[in-house]
């Protein structure tokens, strides 16, 4: 519907304004109280003026969290999740489009289902299986029997062991499975014509060649867009690598931003936590802006 | 080049078949159209060839190979498709050199080759450029050295040139056939346009309903269509089909009532019988209402196609064509006779579609592009 009247407009135009307001202003609030020194940021009310206390700020905020090591760990975990996330997608998406084989659709569905079970509903599982990655197996043996047979003839006690708290795999592993970037690849995937996988069966080339210089290629906006989501998503988790990251050395930004929040009867020094969270929220960001082209294109459809 | 043998293919899609037993026999380095409308299985039939669709009874050899279980980079066959089916974000180089690159072949060679092909259909100056920036015809000659560079056994090509507009199409065409004589492989192309079919054609396949109908030259094909069906695809306009009987005295007697004399012989020997008379409109000649013998008919509309032109009249409710030569003239709306050469006549069984008479000797009249 297109309206062209001078008071539509500004009606428009108002709601905007407003919706951009309210969406900066934390923002904006976050920016200028990190500039100000310790006094000025617990006067009441709080100036909204910067001042020029920024890079004291920064310094002190790095420097207290420690955070050249947790940017870095941070920046490991979300590219990892999220490149894990495009690679298992990709792959996912392919076998259940490309290939007919039976219980395609079930297996389509199931993944699908995990939509409804967010990393927060099943963490006391997944935690249990961090900590001890062979658990299910272990349990399979004891279940059958095996273990009760290997220990009456062998003399053995049958103990699988792989932890993976506080370690990278531990981090990533539970977290690259997604059935969100599995269903935008599917669907990216159905519109390639069927033509172009003739095609290259035509000119010899099998599956997985037809995967690598023919599907992949042509995904690189989907495949971005999808980076980039999966970044951010991944940067901002708070709640699992809280839990198996329990060794402090080894913690990510996101987590180690609570150490930078005055405690109770400690100095309120409000201005040094917000120039931490601007530190943290900024890789995204960057990212984000870098991406943004990409990223709209590999969203709304696809080249023809 | 390879003979390609098809023997009593049969393709099912669960309980439905579509492709109902096919006998053909293809020489080495034959030119092979398969013509027919759209769902008759010719498509599925090439796709068989190829190897993109499996074959559900009978088999397929390819230069004395059963192919059955092959796959499709076994058999040798090069396939132009009628999207063409680039790949979108290769060059033109790449995607003529892909099949190559695949087979592993060095980088000099490949460069080589596709530079050979690429002068042979004159994409020289396209070779950088993807399939985006390339017009309709462009991409389609793409496609064809995609076909080319592997030097295949056998050349598939699926309804290519229905993409293209009409004047492209006739390039494209020509193109194709020179091609093919400078090249010999062995080709089935498939189309449902008669025109490509008669042009490109050495054999003629015309397909309907998942059976093979007729496989003849253009010429046979044109003038002695074997089977009612294949009378009424072929040739624009299509040969007028009347259905009636076959009266005692050997005339053929239309539905209304009207006679149409058949020669001697062969109305004696289907006196009695359903059958359905057919005849090309260059063999019905238009003459004035009033001529004896003629049967009387409205010009509908006139149909021009530069060089003749074609009445279409109304013919008791029922549409015949009538080819105009020479200076003769009318208006839609007059009153026509139309007379009918009876050495022209084709007749078909009512119930089956087979011929049961054809003409004599057919007068080897031009065919039209």
């Amino acid at each position: 519907m297109i309206e062209r009247t001078p008071i539509f407009n500004f009606i428009c135009y108002t709601i905007l304004a407003l919706g951009l307001l309210i969406a900066l202003l934390p923002f904006a609030i976050v920016i200028i109280a990190s500039t100000l020194d310790l006094q000025a940021v617990n006067t009441v009310p709080m100036p909204l003026v910067p001042s020029s206390h920024f890079w004291d700020n920064v310094r002190e905020a790095w420097v207290r969290a420690d955070l050249g090591n947790k940017l870095l760990h941070s920046i490991i975990f979300a590219v990892s999740v999220a490149a894990g996330k495009v690679l298992l997608s990709s792959m996912a998406a392919f076998t259940i489009v490309y290939f007919r084989f039976p219980g395609r659709s079930l297996i389509f569905w199931m993944i699908f289902i995990t939509l409804m079970l967010p990393l927060e509903v099943r963490i006391v599982p997944t935690y249990s299986i961090a900590a001890n990655a062979l658990q299910p197996f272990q349990a399979i043996l004891d279940v059958t029997g095996l273990t009760w047979l290997i220990a009456t003839v062998f003399r053995l006690q049958v103990k699988l062991e792989w932890g993976l708290l506080n370690s990278y795999p531990g981090l990533v592993l539970p977290l690259v499975a997604t059935a969100t970037g599995t269903f935008l690849y599917r669907q990216f995937y159905l519109t390639v014509p069927d033509e172009l996988a003739e095609a290259s069966k035509m000119d010899g080339s099998g599956p997985i060649r037809f995967f690598v210089d023919v599907l992949l290629p042509l995904s690189r906006p989907n495949m971005i867009a999808l980076f980039t989501i999966m970044f951010v998503w991944a940067w901002n988790q708070y709640l699992w690598p809280l839990l198996i990251t329990t060794d402090p050395k080894f913690g990510i930004a996101v987590t180690e931003l609570k150490t930078l929040i005055p405690s109770e009867f400690g100095l309120p020094d409000w201005n040094v936590a917000m120039a931490g969270t601007l530190i943290i929220m900024s890789p995204p960001l960057i990212l984000v802006i870098l991406m943004q082209r990409w990223f709209v294109r590999g969203l709304i459809s696809t080249e023809k | 080049m390879a003979p390609i043998s098809i023997r009593n293919v049969k393709k099912n899609y669960g309980k439905t078949a579509v492709v109902h037993g096919v006998d053909l026999e293809i020489a080495s380095g034959e030119f092979i159209v398969i013509l027919g409308p759209s769902g008759c299985g010719k498509s599925t039939l090439l796709r068989m060839v190829a190897g993109l669709e499996e074959i559900s009874d009978g088999e397929i050899a390819i230069d004395g190979t059963v192919v059955n279980q092959l796959e499709p980079r076994q058999r040798g066959c090069a396939m132009v498709f009628q999207n063409y089916a680039l790949y979108p974000h290769m060059t033109v180089a790449e995607n003529i050199g892909y099949a190559l690159k695949v087979s592993g072949i060095s980088k000099a060679e490949r460069r080589q080759r596709v530079e050979a092909v690429a002068k042979a259909l004159s994409l020289e100056p396209y070779l950088d450029r993807r399939p985006m920036a390339l017009s309709g015809g462009q991409r389609q000659r793409v496609a064809m050295g995609r076909a080319m560079i592997r030097e295949p056994k056998v050349f598939l090509f699926d309804e290519p040139l229905s993409n293209l507009d009409a004047k492209l199409r006739i390039a494209m065409r020509a193109e194709i056939r020179r091609l093919h004589r400078r090249l010999g492989t062995t080709s089935i192309f498939v189309t449902h346009d008669q025109n490509e079919a008669m042009t490109l054609a050495d054999r003629i396949v015309v397909m309907n309903a998942g059976k093979v109908e007729q496989v003849g030259t253009p010429e046979e094909v044109y003038h002695f269509p074997t089977s009612r069906f294949v009378a009424g695809f072929v040739g624009s306009p299509a040969m007028n089909l009347l259905e009636g009987r076959v009266n005692e005295t050997g005339a053929f007697v239309y539905d209304q009532g009207r006679i149409i004399p058949l020669p001697a012989q062969q109305g004696q020997a289907l006196a009695g019988q359903r059958v359905v008379l057919g005849v090309r409109a260059e063999a019905a000649q238009l003459v004035s209402a009033e001529t004896p013998g003629a049967l009387p008919a409205t010009a509908d509309f006139i149909e021009e196609l530069g060089a003749s032109r074609v009445v279409h009249t109304d013919f008791d409710g029922l549409p015949v064509a009538v080819a105009l030569t020479g200076t003769a003239n009318c208006r839609p709306g007059d009153r026509v006779g139309i007379l009918i050469d009876p050495q022209a006549i084709h007749l078909y069984s009512a119930d089956t579609g087979a011929s049961l008479a054809a003409p004599a000797a057919a007068r080897l009249m031009p065919v039209e592009a």
